[in-house]
């Protein structure tokens, strides 16, 4: 396992998303209340990458982010989606290095 | 076949209307050869509201009989054919057209005629009375000639008919024989207060006067006389001095006639021929005429059930003449004995001259029982009244305070809706009784728009909306429903209260908000609600760091994401008007970027299959071009329709087209609770459809119309008239309020065309807000609009111009280029997203330009 860095901090608006792209695969980061979150971008229910665009907060305490296309939400901790236990995205582990956000792959 | 009855109607008007409405809900109209004769040229239409006619001049707006209706049951209706003759003994009717018709029941709506009193000089030319279309047309057309008009008869219709000529332009006068207006449901001191009001309208009121000529008038074309001397000339006269049965045909027929007419009925509605019924205005129950709606519903009713074999068992045994009603914009109410003739009985009386205010009720000599009561200048209380008084309702300890302001706050002394019995009529327009209502509440009604779907309560005068939630509220809370109106887990609050907390705390971010009235970190629910709020306040750039974060799906990236990723792009056309360069410029951007192009409804070009890196590329192209953002990603304006008006077309009476850019441009940028759609047209043909948006405007010959709260789109919702033939700065300025005060009020996502349905009070409430500023908030509205309009900006133009923000529109943080897994397929031409299907077979995919 090796660290790659992505981007700077201050390239996530607060509380908001960005994709990063790995290789083939899309990577979904969240900056919320200063810790960052990384999940899969692919939304399983429409195929289509924008989980990094999609709304984040919390619900009973869990955080995570709704699907901008059809609303379901994904536990930002786990990526696994809180109306449907059945379905998830990949997680992927992250840390911050001084203002650098890295992705373990 | 040949064994079905014949079932004839004579009279197609509102009762008669009914009747058929209730066979037909029986499920058992096929049982007959149903035919209904009418001497009017048109079918049934509403009568009641006969003066909003006016409003449109088309007879189509007053239609009572539903597409199809006669077609589905196979009923005959036959127009401008008059009855003139009951062979009784052989089954037959007879009409002027020579035809004859063979019945086994008969029934006769023939409703009533105005009388006109033999006052020598009554049938010269320009006299009228008030009670069909074609009366309502013969007096518009007389009144282009005109100056003065009067109307004989200070009753209910007379005052009705006085607005009519008021709003046609003319002076207007009203001539009353007995001392007050109103002599029959209301008392001295509630006419006075009538008259007083109704004079500040600007129509001359005379009462006690007793016409005894009309001859030819010196300044205008009659002149009238008076029993004690006065005189007045006036060019048209109207006469409204009281109806009389129309029972000719019954009485040429040697049916029983009451002594002062009207034919005589038992409680099934039979004459006393067991096969002819007679319903409405010509029927005489308890020797008695009932000239109100209702009652003549309630008989055509229990006529229908009679004649069907009586399974429902229900007659009609009088009813009560309890009326509440909008006189010349005067709320004017009375209930039961309104007089005090009872004996024993007591009255108590508020008077408020300050606010225009009259309000007595007659209590029993006991002061247990609530006997009748009188309401000038504010009737809001009629539907507790009404209950206390039809449900014999045992009156508080202090009555009095039932009709006194509460000074202190508190809450005033009303019915708890539940003392009312199951049987208690909650809106006798439609017969809707508390029990119906709870039984549609269960039956899952949760608002007053859902009990108006399924009860029709409510939806004929509207009187009884306030009562009709107050039962909605009441029955949800016995279910154990717990009416939870927060917006979401993370703010105890309605967005309605959350707007308030924003404005008043000045709260200018999301932040400030979870932190001084929240808890979590919110979510996708109150986020874009909150985001929205901020914006109608303070209108700040929406992509700012910290409301970035905030914003629904399209607000996020200034374009509509689609089902693939991609996004659409909607340049503003202002009223659907683009120059032919412009249409270039669109064009050339799209074929630059591959985009499929469409014409949308709101007249104007959507532009689709846009990756997020391409936004900011294709604004700044459309905006080099003269172009800005349309907002069709936001909850907030986005079209103003228009057709192309008086500057092109040969019938257009107004610059629809300039007066549309001109709104949209003065809107352009609002957020509100759900999106906004506008139109304007130039005449009364109505090209733009303007009636099925949130504002509508149709030009007319004086000015414009105003409608408001109509939809499209899912649940389609006629706008009601809001104002008629105002200027344009006049319009500017409801328009104003309207939209702020329902960006104040209405909840998250909530249509205006759903939030009158559920606004308590309803358009007359919104009128009084709007038009008479009747909460004193109309400055602030305004001045709340003048702030957003002071603040509006291009948001893709501010959005370009930095380059921290385009930043936001890459595909990826790390790295360049574009999402690849975005491809599509020719189709018709242009591009569409590829299928799961497709993609996988991989065959003739393109890739984003």
């Amino acid at each position: 396992m090796s660290w790659t860095t992505i981007c700077s901090l201050s390239d996530i608006n607060p509380n908001a998303g960005v994709c990063a792209l790995l290789g083939e695969e899309q990577v979904a980061i969240f900056k919320v209340n200063g810790q960052i979150y990384a999940i899969g971008n692919k939304d399983p229910f429409s195929n289509a990458n924008v989980l990094s665009r999609g709304i984040v907060g919390s619900l009973n305490d869990t955080l995570a982010v709704a699907s901008p296309l059809y609303k379901q939400h994904f536990n930002l901790e786990t990526g696994i989606c809180l109306e449907d236990e059945t379905v998830s995205v990949p997680c992927y582990q992250v840390r911050t290095e001084g203002d650098l956000i890295q992705i373990a792959i | 076949m040949s064994d079905k009855k014949h079932l004839i109607v004579v009279g197609n008007g509102p009762v008669g209307h009914q009747f058929l409405e209730s066979i037909a809900a029986s499920g058992k109209a096929g049982d007959y050869h149903i035919t209904v004769i009418g001497e009017e040229p048109r079918h049934a239409y509403d009568r009641v509201h006969l003066t909003a006619w006016f409003e449109t001049r088309e007879a189509a707006s007053l239609n009572m009989v539903a597409d199809g209706f006669y077609e589905e049951h196979q009923i005959t209706a036959i127009a401008n054919e008059k009855v003139e003759g009951i062979n009784r003994a052989d089954k037959i009717i007879s009409t002027d057209k020579g035809n004859t018709y063979q019945y086994d029941t008969l029934v006769l709506a023939t409703g009533s005629f105005p009388f006109v009193p033999p006052v020598p000089g009554h049938e010269r030319d320009n006299c009228f009375v008030y009670r069909t279309i074609e009366d309502l047309e013969a007096i518009t057309a007389a009144s282009k000639d005109a100056k003065v008009g009067a109307v004989i008869g200070g009753g209910l219709l007379g005052l009705e008919a006085a607005k009519a000529i008021k709003d046609l332009g003319l002076e207007t006068h009203v001539i009353e024989f007995a001392p007050r207006l109103m002599a029959v449901q209301v008392d001295d001191g509630g006419g006075a207060l009538l008259r007083k009001k109704i004079e500040d309208l600007g129509v001359k009121v005379h009462t006690q006067k007793n016409t005894q000529n009309i001859g030819d008038g010196e300044t205008a074309k009659h002149k009238l006389s008076f029993a004690d001397g006065a005189e007045l000339e006036t060019d048209i006269l109207v006469f409204s001095a009281g109806i009389r049965p129309q029972d000719a045909l019954a009485r040429q027929s040697e049916l029983e006639i009451g002594e002062r007419g009207g034919i005589v009925i038992n409680d099934n509605c039979q004459t006393s021929d067991p096969d002819i019924y007679a319903i409405g205005e010509c029927a005489l129950w308890g020797g008695r005429i009932y000239g109100l709606i209702a009652p003549g519903w309630d008989m055509a009713r229990a006529a229908a059930d009679h004649v069907l074999g009586g399974a429902e068992g229900k007659t009609f045994t009088g009813a009560d003449m309890s009326t509440k009603l909008k006189l010349m914009g005067v709320d004017v109410a009375s209930i039961g004995d309104a007089h005090a003739n009872t004996p024993g009985a007591k009255c108590y009386t508020f008077i408020d001259e300050q606010a225009e205010v009259y309000k007595k009720i007659v209590v029993s000599e006991s002061g247990e029982h609530l006997l009748g009561a009188v309401l000038v200048g504010d009737a809001e209380d009629y539907g507790n009244l009404l209950q206390f008084a039809l449900n014999k309702i045992t009156l508080p300890e202090h009555p009095e305070a039932m009709i006194l302001p509460n000074l202190d706050g508190s809450a005033s002394v009303g019915l708890g809706v539940d003392a009312l019995p199951d049987t208690a009529q909650i809106c006798s327009c439609n017969n809707v009784s508390k029990g119906d209502l709870c039984a549609a509440v269960q039956g899952g009604a949760t608002t007053v728009g859902d009990l108006k779907a399924c009860t029709k309560a409510a939806t004929t005068c509207g009187g009884c909306t306030a009562l009709v939630g107050q039962v909605l509220n009441a029955e949800l809370t016995k279910l154990g429903v717990e009416v939870n109106t927060d917006i979401c887990e993370h703010f105890p609050y309605t967005r309605q209260e959350i707007y308030h907390l924003v404005r008043v705390g000045q709260i200018k971010s999301f932040e400030q908000l979870l932190e001084k009235h929240g808890k979590g970190h919110g979510c996708d629910i109150c986020k874009p609600a909150a985001a929205s709020i901020l914006a109608s306040c303070w209108n700040d750039y929406i992509l700012q760091p910290e409301h970035a974060g905030l914003q629904d799906t399209n607000d996020r990236m200034l374009a509509n994401m689609q089902k693939n990723g991609t996004y659409s792009v909607v340049p503003r056309m202002a009223g659907g008007e683009v120059t032919p360069d412009g249409l270039i410029a669109v064009g050339t951007v799209a074929k630059k970027y591959n985009l499929y192009t469409k014409i949308t409804g709101g007249q104007r070009i959507d532009l689709f299959g846009a990756t997020l890196d391409q936004l900011p590329l294709i604004w700044k192209e459309l905006i080099d071009a003269g172009f800005e953002t349309g907002h069709a990603y936001g909850k907030s304006l986005r079209t103003v329709k228009s057709c192309v008006g008086s500057t092109w077309c040969r019938y257009g009476v107004q610059d629809s087209v300039g007066a549309a850019i001109d709104i949209e441009n003065r809107y352009k940028g609002l957020r509100s609770p759900h999106k906004l759609k506008m139109a304007v047209s130039g005449c009364t043909r109505e090209c733009a459809e303007a009636q099925s948006k949130d504002v509508g405007v149709i030009a007319t010959e004086k000015g414009w119309n105003l409608y408001v709260c109509g939809n499209g789109g899912m649940k389609p919702r006629h706008a009601d008239l809001f104002a008629s033939d105002i200027d344009t700065e006049t319009l500017i300025k409801y328009v104003d309020r309207f939209l702020m005060f329902y960006v104040r009020t209405a909840d998250r996502l909530q249509r205006t065309s759903v939030w009158l349905d559920n606004l308590e009070g309803g358009l007359d409430y919104l009128k009084k807000v709007i038009i008479e500023d009747s909460l004193g908030i109309a400055a602030e509205l305004e001045a709340e609009m003048a702030l957003v309009i002071d603040n509006y900006q291009c948001e893709w133009k501010t959005t370009i111009e930095n380059e921290e923000r385009v930043k936001q529109f890459r595909s990826f943080v790390n790295v360049d280029g574009g999402d690849k897994d975005i491809v599509f397929v020719q189709e018709r031409g242009q591009i569409r997203p590829a299928t799961e299907e497709e993609k996988a077979r991989n065959e003739d995919l393109i890739a984003v330009a």
